[in-house]
């Protein structure tokens, strides 16, 4: 939206101003609220997941990442361990 | 619109969290409206907890109540309370000795139907929650206003009221964004309506600037609309302007925002009567 770009760079620099924070926040929340899921969840989901993929492949389990993106995007990174070779399996899904 | 020959619609305004100036705000549109000559009745459906007669002003001249109309002890017409400062201004109290469970929803959908044919305009004033007394009042809406202010905690509750009035295959609301305060929106530390629009998705149908006279105008009972020359009134007017299809631009609050809120006030009526 070009009004919404106008504004922001007129509100410009501070990104620390707490309207700027108050907005980021917002964005968050509501997307765990929208997609009914709750960082517990997440972290659940992210446990199940290493479970699986481990039984095929060794991957470096403490840098596996779920997280939920804007838009509703749940992404899953999931770096191979060592002798994968340091490449990265991503896997996305929708809502 | 014609006097007795068409049916009221019903707008019920909610905001999921409390005290973002709901009740306020049904009074204020209620007092614009009818200054515009229609017949407008005003219905607090929160039960057991009834406000909008102290906030208009007419807490000494309630007779029956919502309660006396569900149980069938008077007609819904028979129970309104004019306002005798505004002609066509008319107001159905909550019953304080009630429980929000005492309504269903066909109930409070009857008492508008009830008054349909002697009205212009129904407006519900929702309680807070999504719980019971929220569906109640969401039940007879054709349209949803949904007030909030520019906060995290409000604006959360806002989202929640957009998917609860989605799934109850209603309209989307339309947005009231109360008590701006334009000083901390110009130094960043206050949501723009950009803002909180960008992250609702919902059209806007009137901003409301913070208002000391607000505060002075409800301690006296006089909704600050009946003063069209206060900024706040002026917000309301506007407002009602708006509900009745004319395309007023959104208070200049600081001009940069101004003229970005016409385009999306353009498209604010555009699908007519039953449409977003």
């Amino acid at each position: 939206m070009g009004f919404l770009d106008r504004l922001m760079g007129r509100v410009g620099p501070a990104s620390d101003a707490s309207g700027r924070v108050a907005k980021e926040r917002l964005k968050v929340v509501l997307e765990y609220d929208r997609a009914r899921l709750t960082p517990a969840q997440l972290e659940l989901i992210r446990d199940e997941i290493i479970a699986v993929i481990s039984r095929h492949v060794d991957i470096a389990n403490a840098d596996v990442e779920v997280k939920l993106e804007q838009g509703g995007r749940l992404v899953a990174e999931i770096p191979l361990g060592r002798s994968g070779g340091g490449g990265g399996v991503t896997g996305g899904g929708g809502r | 619109m014609d006097e007795q020959s068409q049916r009221a619609q019903v707008f019920t305004i909610t905001s999921g969290k409390g005290g973002v100036g709901k009740t306020t705000t049904t009074a204020n549109i209620g007092v614009a409206l009818a200054r515009r000559g229609r017949t407008v009745a005003v219905i607090d459906a929160d039960i057991g907890l009834r406000n909008l007669d102290v906030v208009m002003g007419l807490e000494n001249r309630v007779v029956y109540n919502l309660m006396h109309v569900v149980r069938g002890v008077v007609d819904a017409e028979r129970a309104l309370i004019r306002d005798k400062r505004v002609p066509g201004l008319l107001m159905l109290a909550a019953d304080q000795h009630s429980d929000k469970d005492d309504v269903s929803q066909e109930e409070m959908v009857q008492v508008c139907e009830d008054l349909r044919t002697h009205v212009d305009y129904i407006l519900v004033d929702s309680p807070a929650g999504i719980e019971q007394g929220f569906r109640n009042a969401l039940a007879p809406a054709d349209r949803v206003i949904l007030v909030t202010t520019p906060e995290v905690s409000a604006v959360r509750d806002a989202d929640r009221i957009v998917g609860l009035v989605e799934a109850a295959g209603k309209p989307a609301p339309v947005l009231i964004l109360n008590r701006i305060k334009p000083d901390l929106v110009a130094r960043g530390d206050m949501m723009t309506t950009a803002d909180v629009l960008d992250i609702l998705r919902v059209d806007i149908l009137g901003v409301v600037p913070e208002d000391a006279g607000i505060v002075a105008a409800t301690n006296r009972g006089e909704p600050v609309a009946l003063d069209a020359s206060s900024r706040a009134g002026r917000a309301f007017h506007n407002i009602a302007a708006r509900i009745e299809g004319e395309t007023v631009p959104l208070m200049a609050l600081d001009e940069a925002e101004a003229k970005g809120f016409l385009r999306s006030l353009s498209n604010l009526f555009r699908a007519g009567p039953d449409g977003g």
